[in-house]
């Protein structure tokens, strides 16, 4: 029944933030620069599960592996692994307000660049550095902003 | 949110039973991806394909930056383009000067080495690349340019702008490629002090202006200015190209190497354009073979998928 009301959308969303991910940026904005397409399938995940889950993540991060020249199967990893844990909670998530959304969003956040960085290092690649966990503030912080835009698009008022 | 969990039309969400199962079989297929990619089985030619798929997404969110250079060129005016040109033409008659002085000196070169014969060119062939993306943060510094294995790039291929070294090409797609710069910090070359010979390794320090020389003894004769080449060592990079310029060197007197820091004279981050070459392999400047340097951190791989 939802699939054909919210794939449409689904898919243009993860699109446009697919977009916003891998637009080159100058450095100080790259190291900042919120993982939109994360934030989606999050957002996704707690609020239509049976319609985008983990499959969806997976795919996605599959797109961010390609895109970031990065480990096949890494983002494609991480990112099923929170969207599995925002299926997984959606119910307590959905109804917290939004601030308190965004904690929840935080830490999946830090689990996700967690899981990122283990298998860096793991791998034997460059995982040093407090650089790459900076991002994540800023993906937290722009959660209600995300929450309101893509509440749109399933919720006609 | 809550205007969606309120809709009284829709059929109450509970746990997707089938998540937890799901995420199992996904979780297995990722590891599987990375442990074959890892190892470069099988999974570069799905690789392959994929960044085949991924090159028109990649020209689209280009496209914005690629247009604005273009207007940019397109409109500039008949004094700046006659600046330019005075400027191109100043340039070139100094490179035919120094060419004319180079024949001379291959020529005492080679008298030098007691060589009757010519050498043979040292690049056979180069390959003018655009680039379309770059990815400058700390963790990597890479190149997207628009070359790929339908033009003959390959694996390990080493990129030039008319500075200095670039660096080498990572991973190759159908029509397009990836390029590691030599500032990212996966990324180590075997260098050598023009003044002196001496040899060492300038890492990528993840950010485009600066390269480190980290196995450099406290005692080592380098100073701020020194010029750096290719040593030729390693099995990549041919010798004597352009790589940085030293910057500043710390020397601390309780710590056994000193902390030398060197600015890549190539344009990294704002070049638009980069050149792939190839090497005449009887060249003595070329890389030396594989089989000499076993043990060396960028020893060609093989370049079949």
């Amino acid at each position: 029944m939802s699939l054909r009301e919210h794939g449409a959308p689904v898919f243009l969303t993860a699109l446009v933030a697919l977009v916003l991910s891998i637009v080159p940026l100058p450095f100080w904005l790259a190291i900042i620069r919120p993982a939109f397409l994360v934030l989606v399938v999050v957002y996704w995940s707690a609020m239509a599960p049976h319609v985008a889950g983990v499959t969806l993540a997976f795919f996605a991060g599959l797109v961010l592996d390609v895109f970031q020249g990065a480990l096949l199967g890494q983002h494609a990893f991480a990112l099923a692994l929170i969207s599995y844990l925002a299926v997984r909670f959606h119910l307590q998530m959905r109804a917290k307000p939004l601030f308190e959304q965004s904690i929840y969003c935080f830490a999946a956040m830090l689990i996700y660049e967690l899981v990122l960085w283990s298998i860096d290092g793991w791998t034997g690649h460059n995982s040093a550095g407090a650089w790459r966990w900076l991002y994540t503030l800023p993906s937290a912080l722009l959660w209600p902003f995300v929450a309101g835009v893509l509440g749109r698009f399933h919720a006609p008022s | 949110m809550a205007g969606f969990a309120a809709a009284g039309r829709r059929t109450h969400y509970g746990r997707t039973p089938a998540a937890g199962l799901r995420f199992f079989v996904y979780a297995v297929i990722s590891i599987l991806l990375m442990y074959t990619d890892e190892r470069r089985g099988w999974s570069d030619s799905l690789r392959y394909g994929l960044q085949g798929a991924a090159y028109p997404v990649q020209m689209v969110v280009s496209s914005p930056q690629r247009f604005w250079h273009w207007l940019r060129e397109s409109s500039a005016t008949r004094a700046r383009l006659k600046e330019e040109n005075a400027r191109l033409t100043e340039t070139g008659r100094d490179l035919q000067l120094a060419q004319l002085r180079m024949a001379a000196l291959e020529a005492e070169n080679r008298q030098l080495r007691e060589l009757h014969t010519a050498l043979p060119p040292l690049v056979t062939k180069r390959l003018l690349a655009e680039v379309i993306s770059i990815e400058t943060n700390p963790l990597r510094q890479r190149l997207i340019i628009n070359k790929g294995r339908a033009d003959g790039v390959h694996r390990n291929q080493v990129a030039v702008d008319g500075y200095g070294i670039v660096g080498q090409v990572t991973k190759v797609g159908p029509w397009s490629s990836e390029v590691i710069l030599i500032s990212d910090p996966e990324h180590a070359l075997p260098v050598q002090v023009v003044r002196n010979q001496l040899r060492s390794v300038a890492e990528g320090s993840g950010r485009s202006g600066e390269l480190v020389l980290p196995f450099l003894a406290v005692n080592s004769d380098v100073k701020a200015g020194d010029l750096l080449v290719t040593s030729g060592l390693g099995g990549v990079f041919p010798a004597g190209y352009p790589v940085a310029k030293v910057t500043g060197v710390v020397r601390e007197p309780d710590q056994l190497v000193a902390q030398v820091r060197a600015a890549p004279l190539a344009r990294l981050t704002d070049t638009r354009e980069v050149l792939l070459i190839e090497f005449n392999a009887t060249n003595p400047a070329a890389p030396a073979a594989e089989a000499l340097i076993s043990g060396a951190v960028n020893a060609p791989a093989d370049d079949t998928p």
